[in-house]
């Protein structure tokens, strides 16, 4: 299929593919074992200038946008989620900076984003808050010149690697959900630490870990918007980001795809290759059907919020809960095909299978985008009639 | 600090094969890749730029299709590229090839200049070192590590068939390297882009004032008598097992066709 895409997203796809063929794919396998941070394959990213990729050029980027950073995060995902989890989480963590920073905040901190020299993180999740954001109790209180955080963040993705935060707080609890702040935190910043690093089943290549706030000392200027609008930033965040999430389904359905086939034309039993049974067959067309489905809506939807459009909430949640269902679907299929070998961790599949999993879960579950899909939906219809 | 990396555009010599008939290459259809210890050379210059500052140029002499390779440098992070080309050029040695690159490098200026070890088609690793000598400056070939660099002082190693010596200079000064020295970086985003619009810039034996008779084949001393390809033996033994079982099995051949 032909996307159209011009020269400097060809460039862009093909540097992307050259990393992940050339750094990544070597050293997965012993990520994944070992739970090792990708420092080595960050640097190359960093000095490759993917980090820069949607960045406008004036704060040292390369001023692309969510279609490009897709086609950067699909290839990525082809080779290895755990990377392209670390390197699509610092989009996430950039974002509010991007959307919603003074001229000030933005030629302080974008700079270093773009060139590498310094990883983002985006923390909103607690314990008592993970779909139902509205419940953190991480509290940001004025004194003077300064916030003053307390409270705990888990499960945030490059925690403990990054140099940058951005936290949503509560500044006003008794305002509920209009109570919430977004703040830049500094990592070094005095009260904020790092808690546990989380043991997980899959993209063990990515950190995951939990952020503690005891007395953090934050300036009064990095607040990011208005108080009060850390909730407008984190759902714009995220419905910005959401694309990317809908590119990481896309690439590894296609990475666990390829091993498939070719794992199906080789393998003989009944005296023939497996690619020969119907049932494959069936099995294997599926999986292209979809995954260029998928491709397809990602694309779209990137395409649009590239566009300038403002309503894009809903197609990035379509996008995302469309391509990473077909991920896991593509990937728990692909290891069918290739049997206990797919079960072995002699093939990667078993991995991409793991991996996969996590996408039907972060930036908002899958349940919860049909829930933002849907209220959309009753919007829209309610209007028209 | 201006540094020069002399770089060749050269068959992929995994790809090349020789006509049995002509006893010349054929190169239609072989890709053509930059010289790999010259991908060193460059990366090491691109090191220093990061470290010290420095402006970097990277010179071939070549055909039109050399410019290619330009462009992958300048991808990489080199700032400038310059291509000698010119049909007085053709048929070059390398007496005239170096004649010709030193010429250009006094044009351009340069501390420090970096050429591989060798070319991996001509291979005589000739280029490098004669180039310093007509340009009158000292060189250290085979450098497999930068130990330290400032404006007026460079130390390297130098890789010897045992160990290393460790040489320190005073630019001008002239390096060969060899792949141990790094890790060739990939081409950045900015620098396709960069090296997409560049213009490259064209020099001939006018600009650097250079007599006819010292170019190309006219100022090349060598002539290629002949190109043949090594006849390939086929009746090659492979002794295999335990260094006892090796050279038991070595002596009772060598005793069967009289040698000892
Ligand atoms: C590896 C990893 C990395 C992460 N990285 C980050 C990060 O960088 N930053 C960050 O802020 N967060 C991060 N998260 C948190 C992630 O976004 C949350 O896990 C996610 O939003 C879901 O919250 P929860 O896990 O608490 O699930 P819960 O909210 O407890 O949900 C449990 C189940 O109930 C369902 N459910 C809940 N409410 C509803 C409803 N109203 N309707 C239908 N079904 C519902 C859910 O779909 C799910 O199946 C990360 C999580 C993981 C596992
Ligand atoms: C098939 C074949 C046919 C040839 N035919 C002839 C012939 O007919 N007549 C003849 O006189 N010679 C001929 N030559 C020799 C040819 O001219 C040499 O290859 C050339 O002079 C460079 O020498 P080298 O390849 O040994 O480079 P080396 O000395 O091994 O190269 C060392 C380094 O010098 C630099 N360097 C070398 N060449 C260049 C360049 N052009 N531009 C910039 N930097 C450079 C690079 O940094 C390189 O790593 C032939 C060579 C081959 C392979």
């Amino acid at each position: 299929m032909d996307y159209f895409l011009n020269e400097d997203q060809q460039m862009i796809r093909d540097t992307a593919r050259q990393i992940a063929q050339e750094k990544i794919v070597p050293v997965r396998a012993e990520l994944d074992e070992k739970e090792l941070f990708p420092t080595e394959i960050i640097k190359v990213l960093a000095q490759s200038d993917m980090f820069g990729l949607f960045i406008p050029e004036e704060y040292g980027g390369l001023g692309k946008g969510a279609f490009e950073l897709c086609l950067a995060v699909e290839e990525l995902s082809r080779a290895c989620l755990g990377v392209s989890t670390s390197y699509a989480a610092n989009a996430l963590g950039t974002y509010p900076i991007l959307l919603f920073g003074t001229e000030e905040q933005k030629k302080k901190y974008l700079p270093d984003i773009a060139s590498g020299k310094k990883l983002v993180a985006f923390g909103l999740t607690e314990a008592n808050a993970g779909s139902d954001a509205a419940g953190i109790q991480t509290t940001a209180t004025k004194s003077g010149t300064e916030y003053i955080l307390n409270g705990t963040k888990q499960w945030i993705t490059n925690g403990g690697e990054a140099d940058i935060y951005t936290i949503i707080a509560m500044t006003d609890k008794s305002r509920g959900a209009r109570g919430a702040s977004a703040l830049i935190v500094d990592k070094g910043t005095p009260g904020f630490s790092f808690g546990k690093k989380e043991k997980k089943m899959g993209i063990r290549a990515s950190t995951t870990c939990e952020l503690v706030f005891d007395d953090g000392h934050v300036p009064k200027d990095n607040i990011l918007g208005r108080d009060g609008m850390g909730f407008i930033v984190a759902m714009k965040t995220l419905d910005q980001s959401r694309t990317g999430v809908g590119a990481q389904g896309v690439g590894v359905a296609q990475g666990a795809f390829e091993e498939a086939v070719n794992f199906a034309r080789t393998r003989i039993q009944f005296d023939k290759p497996i690619i020969s049974f119907q049932a494959i067959q069936h099995m294997l067309a599926d999986m292209a059907i979809q995954i260029e489905a998928a491709r397809a809506l990602v694309y779209s939807a990137a395409r649009y919020v590239d566009s300038g459009a403002k309503d894009f909430t809903k197609v990035s949640a379509m996008a995302k809960t469309f391509a990473t269902d077909v991920g896991m679907k593509v990937t728990t299929d692909a290891l069918q095909v290739m049997g206990g070998s797919g079960y072995m961790r002699d093939y990667p599949l078993e991995k991409m299978m793991r991996d996969a999993k996590i996408l039907q879960i972060y930036e908002g579950t899958n349940q919860i985008q049909r829930n933002v899909i849907c209220q959309h939906l009753i919007k829209e219809f309610s209007r028209n009639r | 600090m201006k540094i020069i990396v002399c770089i060749k555009q050269v068959p992929d010599t995994s790809e090349v094969r020789i006509n049995p008939e002509t006893n010349t290459l054929i190169r239609d259809g072989v890709p053509s890749i930059i010289n790999p210890y010259d991908m060193h050379a460059v990366e090491a210059a691109l090191w220093i730029k990061d470290t010290l500052g420095a402006d970097l140029t990277v010179l071939t002499m070549g055909p039109p299709q050399a410019e290619t390779a330009l462009r992958e440098t300048i991808a990489m992070g080199a700032d400038n590229a310059v291509l000698l080309t010119d049909r007085a050029f053709a048929g070059s040695d390398t007496w005239a090839t170096a004649h010709t690159l030193a010429a250009a490098v006094k044009f351009i200026g340069a501390d420090i200049i970096i050429c591989g070890k060798q070319a991996i088609d001509g291979d005589t690793a000739q280029v490098g070192p004669a180039i310093a000598e007509f340009l009158d400056i000292p060189h250290i070939s085979y450098v497999s590590m930068i130990v330290s660099v400032s404006t007026d002082s460079i130390t390297v190693r130098r890789l010897m068939d045992e160990g290393y010596d460790v040489v320190e200079a005073t630019p001008p000064i002239l390096l060969t390297v060899v792949k141990e020295l790094n890790q060739p970086r990939m081409a950045s985003l900015k620098g396709k882009i960069r090296a997409k619009k560049i213009e490259i810039r064209k020099l001939t034996h006018n600009d650097l004032s250079l007599d006819d008779k010292d170019l190309g084949l006219k100022g090349s001393p060598t002539q290629v008598k002949n190109i043949f390809a090594p006849e390939q033996k086929k009746d090659r033994i492979v002794i295999a097992g335990s260094a006892q079982d090796q050279a038991d099995e070595l002596i009772s051949i060598l005793r069967a066709i009289k040698c000892i």
